[in-house]
């Protein structure tokens, strides 16, 4: 089985700052890989070079068996995004902002239709329908990304720092929501900050100062770390000296 | 296309949601062309102005007739001595002073030389040359006519004809300058703020992520822009047209193409500004200092190019607006047709095509 995503050396330089710096790993289908890292530490670069925003410097990469050189407009026919900022328009209720997103995904329109109503019932949104989304509470907003980032059943699902700024209850429905797109085949490759979000993920990669620093599944990363949470993983890897002290 | 489509009723939800903005683009041309028609204006009419006849002749009065009888002035005051004209302006009852010189009669009967002295209150630069430039063209006229059938040295008549603009009606310069200001707004400003909107608030990475192409994006995002452009093009003229009768001589297609060419050169211009900055705020600052400003004063609009500084003179040129005036004014009051706009009309086109090139080279750019 050719795997979702395969990285091998990618490197993304700004002039002579190394943002991303030679990581290689594989994401199999159906996996919900982690990528984790403090603030800076590469993970959103990295993410943009993989869904065809921006251009490696050097290394291989290939999403959904497309190469991120040549074939980034196939890339993007295969991929949902969900960005770090807030990516629905505040000024279009939440139909048009369906609408608008399965219309340039090219769905039929028979289909957005369909999805409409599936996606407004599944969330539980019917009074919310035809509001504007600036004036839905930011939680729902959160899920209505992540259902529209999926609404065109994307091979592969990119999300970056999904939770910032969310309730425990909402993060926790949230992960759900992944769960169950994941369940369904798709790929999920979601950034985070939060530790715990960590361990709900099949693998977790962990970027120090632009590279891969541990891969693995949360307990193996604990067992070979020693430590009871992804946390005391984390600052074992990003604060050494601290830590032996 | 049928993404495009959908992309472009998107542009237009926005557009149509952001009521006060809207009212402003549509509500602004009327009241900037009705305010420079009727309000600001460089005519004459029914000035005040303060006679001192020191002759008390039947020649001061004659010429004093000739002066009302103009419809320019109005008499304030007949004064009696040298000392209340300076009084008289410093109360700023009157904008031009007349004194007639105790030996006008004989002087003028012997044909010898004389003078009439203009006095003219120059805290307005402008009006007080104009005041000047009326008073003595009606005096010149009527020392002309008194000379007639008599031996003159050397009569030289000059027989004066405004082209163009008889009337000399300053609205025929505002409107072609209040379309060139709005059209710049319309296009660059707010095209550059729509762009930056999407970027700030991160929309414009999903956008990017999408299969829609960046191509497709920018001209999806400036379309709207276009036709709310060339509305108001269309609102402008018919006001001038109907409530100032400024004619349209030349083509009306002709108009409209070079209407188009100069919102996409300003299109350019703002997509160029949108790909250099990060925030609405400071997309709007660059469009107003950069834009706005040398649109508005060193085009041509307000203030003629041949009389600035030769260094302003020269930056004029870069100025599309400067091009699009001359082009409007060619077309719409001379009627002359393209044999004569060609090459302004290509300094736009040449100019619309590098903003567009440098645009795309610094949003890909960006991308990397």
């Amino acid at each position: 089985m050719v795997p979702a995503i395969t990285a091998d050396k990618l490197t993304k330089k700004f002039g002579d700052f190394t943002a991303v710096n030679q990581i290689t790993f594989e994401v199999q289908k159906g996996e919900i890989f982690g990528f984790l890292g403090a603030n800076g530490a590469g993970k959103t670069t990295a993410m943009r070079m993989l869904n065809g925003l921006s251009r490696p410097t050097s290394g291989q990469a290939s999403v959904a068996g497309f190469d991120v050189y040549r074939e980034t407009e196939k890339i993007k026919k295969h991929i949902g995004y969900m960005s770090q900022k807030f990516s629905l328009y505040e000024d279009l209720t939440v139909r048009e902002n369906i609408q608008f997103y399965g219309g340039i995904y090219g769905l039929p329109g028979r289909e957005i239709r369909h999805q409409i109503k599936e996606l407004i019932g599944g969330l539980g949104m019917q009074e919310y329908a035809n509001t504007l989304v600036k004036a839905i509470p930011l939680g729902w907003k959160q899920k209505l990304s992540f259902s529209i980032a999926i609404m065109h059943r994307p091979e592969i699902v990119f999300l970056d720092e999904p939770t910032g700024g969310v309730d425990p209850i909402t993060r926790r429905q949230f992960w759900e929501m992944i769960y169950k797109a994941a369940s369904e085949g798709m790929t999920i490759f979601v950034t985070t900050h939060y530790m715990d979000e960590s361990e709900y993920c099949g693998r977790v990669s962990i970027m120090v100062d632009g590279r891969i620093a541990a891969l693995d599944t949360p307990r193996a990363l604990k067992e070979q770390f020693g430590a009871s949470s992804m946390n005391d993983v984390f600052l074992q890897l990003t604060r050494p000296n601290q830590h032996g002290s | 296309m049928k993404q495009f489509g959908i992309f472009i009723q998107k542009e237009l939800f926005h557009i149509f949601r952001d009521r006060r903005t809207l009212l402003i683009l549509l509500g602004m041309p009327i009241v900037l062309v009705l305010l420079f028609g009727f309000a600001i204006t460089n005519e004459i009419d029914n000035a005040r102005i303060a006679i001192l006849d020191q002759s008390k002749g039947e020649m001061s009065q004659k010429i004093t007739q000739r002066l009302l009888a103009s419809g320019y002035f109005l008499i304030d005051e007949n004064l009696r001595e040298v000392a209340e004209i300076e009084q008289h302006f410093r109360e700023g009852k009157t904008k031009m002073a007349i004194v007639f010189p105790p030996e006008l009669q004989e002087n003028l009967r012997r044909n010898l030389p004389t003078q009439i002295q203009l006095i003219a209150d120059a805290t307005d630069p402008n009006t007080a040359t104009t005041l000047i430039n009326y008073a003595s063209a009606i005096i010149g006229r009527y020392v002309q006519d008194q000379g007639r059938g008599q031996a003159m040295p050397l009569q030289i008549h000059t027989e004066v004809k405004m082209l163009y603009n008889p009337r000399l009606k300053s609205v025929f310069m505002f409107v072609p300058g209040v379309m060139t200001v709005i059209l710049m707004l319309v296009s660059a400003m707010m095209t550059s703020i729509a762009i930056t909107r999407e970027k700030e608030l991160g929309t414009m990475e999903v956008l990017l992520a999408s299969p829609l192409r960046p191509a497709m994006i920018i001209i999806g995002k400036v379309i709207p822009y276009i036709l709310l452009a060339l509305a108001n093009t269309v609102v402008i003229l018919m006001l001038g047209a109907f409530v100032f009768g400024m004619p349209i001589k030349g083509s009306l297609f002709l108009l409209a193409l070079e209407c188009l060419l100069f919102v996409i050169t300003s299109l350019a211009l703002g997509i160029l500004i949108s790909t250099r900055t990060e925030s609405q705020q400071v997309a709007m600052l660059i469009s107003l200092m950069m834009l706005m400003l040398p649109t508005i004063l060193l085009s041509g609009f307000i203030f003629p190019i041949e009389s600035m500084p030769l260094a302003l003179q020269v930056i004029s040129n870069i100025i599309p607006a400067k091009w699009f005036i001359i082009i409007l004014k060619n077309v719409m009051l001379k009627g002359t047709g393209v044999e004569f706009i060609w090459k302004e009309s290509l300094i736009l086109g040449g100019m619309a095509l590098f903003f567009i090139g440098a645009s795309v080279r610094n949003f890909k750019i960006r991308l990397e």
